[in-house]
């Protein structure tokens, strides 16, 4: 009963999101209650905020978890936070190659490129680069608690680097993405320049996409460990 | 300590032996630099690229050689007697001491045939040079060996290395190289003090996190 609410409430809030993201126009002077200002420098292009920034949030989440976890296998050696972790990182690859692409695709109509090297492209693709390496490492270790082990230190160390990644290195190149220090024309990134109804839908979606994410982490994690016991069941 | 350095002067020795890794680092120095000379041929490249390139041989060099301290313990067959004689920390310290030696002779020998072999490669504030190269060795040493450790535990050897150390290294290099370009340039400390901050900052949480660390990679 329970889990049919959220999933209703996800159905409708993902849907109501959808629709009002692309729908609502862009006007000059927002006289509606549905009516979105217009952001100098991004113009109708500013729509994709409603999609792009949840995948990039959920990439930065799903690693966070993935090595919350790992510490915790750590401390307990509990295979099923290996697992935990495991399942949060396939998702946290599937998002992060969603940011980019959608990234890619925006930054072809904002700056005439798909693919610049601003330095929020750059640590998107370190990030990417990371994800594959601890995939890398996972697939070459054939020993079960050996490979959560040091897949476990592995995300630990590579996640020392992300904070570098960022905020230290928007700082030292110019960019051209929406929040770069010398950016002059929509501001740092928590300040965007958008009126209420823009802001609650723009934070609707981050939570309908949040919710979403812990829901596909569950199902995800249930099935991987639904098949080690099944196997260990084959086996034994 | 005492016993880091001697399990230091243990690997040196047996390095003096077989001279494995020095043969292949400064063999390999020269492959990567003759490669970068034969591309650019008659060119004229500016000063950019030259910071840029001398950063890529460093990278490439030092994941030819670097890897060799744990994993010949292990195709030796003789990291389960280090365990028993000295605790995890010693051992990443030992390890830690011959991994910086190699860096630093690696490292100086490039940026010696660097300055005679580029025209371009001129540095205008030398003290900054120093100081990005005395650091960026640092915080490559404590990484590559961390990132050793947990390959030689891993089953795959060789091509796993790069992969691994690469996102690892990469906020070090882009700084390194932003300094090196600085030091190129002439610009004074004042205007490069926060890249050198985050340099630092980036060689003490590498320490920190692989001391703490590194007892899970090395207990079996």
């Amino acid at each position: 009963m329970k889990s049919l609410f959220w999933k209703i409430f996800l159905f409708l809030l993902l849907a109501f999101v959808s629709v009002a993201g692309i729908a609502f126009p862009i006007v000059e002077n927002p006289v509606h209650w549905y009516d979105f200002p217009l952001i100098p420098g991004l113009e109708q292009n500013a729509k994709i905020i409603f999609f792009h920034v949840p995948t990039a949030w959920l990439t930065v989440i799903a690693f966070l978890m993935s090595t919350i976890y790992s510490f915790r296998y750590l401390r307990k050696r509990d295979i099923n936070d290996d697992i935990k972790s495991y399942a949060a990182a396939q998702l946290g690859i599937i998002f992060c190659i969603l940011a980019t692409v959608t990234g890619a695709v925006w930054s072809k109509f904002a700056w005439g490129s798909f693919w610049s090297w601003d330095p929020r492209q750059s640590s998107i693709f370190a990030l990417l680069l990371i994800y594959g390496a601890w995939f890398a490492l996972r697939s070459s270790i054939e020993n079960e608690e050996k490979k959560a082990t040091l897949s476990a230190v592995y995300a630990i160390i590579a996640f020392i680097t992300v904070p570098f990644f960022i905020f230290i290195m928007p700082r030292i190149m110019a960019g051209l993405h929406p929040g770069s220090a010398d950016d002059t024309n929509s501001g740092p990134v928590v300040d965007f320049k958008m009126n209420a109804n823009m802001m609650i839908i723009f934070y609707l979606s981050l939570i309908g996409f949040t919710i979403l994410y812990f829901w596909m982490w569950k199902l995800g994690y249930k099935s991987i460990m639904y098949k080690e016991r099944i196997n260990k069941q084959i086996r034994g | 300590m005492n016993k880091a350095y001697s399990l230091f002067l243990k690997d040196f020795r047996s390095e003096l032996r077989t001279r494995y890794a020095v043969n292949s680092l400064a063999m390999f120095i020269i492959v990567a630099i003759s490669v970068i000379l034969f591309s650019i041929g008659n060119e004229r490249i500016n000063e950019n690229l030259t910071a840029g390139l001398f950063w890529v041989v460093i990278f490439f060099t030092a994941m030819s050689g670097l890897a060799r301290v744990f994993v010949s313990e292990e195709e030796r067959g003789t990291s389960l007697t280090l365990q028993l004689v000295a605790s995890p920390s010693t051992v990443f310290s030992g390890k830690l001491i011959f991994n910086l030696v190699l860096v630093f002779c690696m490292n100086t020998i490039i940026a010696v045939l660097y300055a005679a072999l580029f025209d371009e490669f001129v540095i205008r504030n030398f003290a900054l040079f120093f100081c990005t190269f005395i650091l960026g060795n640092i915080g490559l040493a404590i990484a590559s060996t961390i990132i050793a450790a947990i390959i030689s535990k891993a089953g795959a050897k060789g091509t796993l290395y790069p992969v691994l150390s690469f996102p690892i290294l990469l906020p070090l290099i882009l700084t390194s190289v932003q300094l090196t370009l600085f030091s190129i340039d002439g610009t004074g400390f004042e205007k490069s003090k926060f890249e050198l901050a985050v340099v630092i900052c980036y060689d003490v949480i590498m320490l920190t996190a692989s001391y703490m660390l590194f007892d899970f990679i090395w207990k079996d």
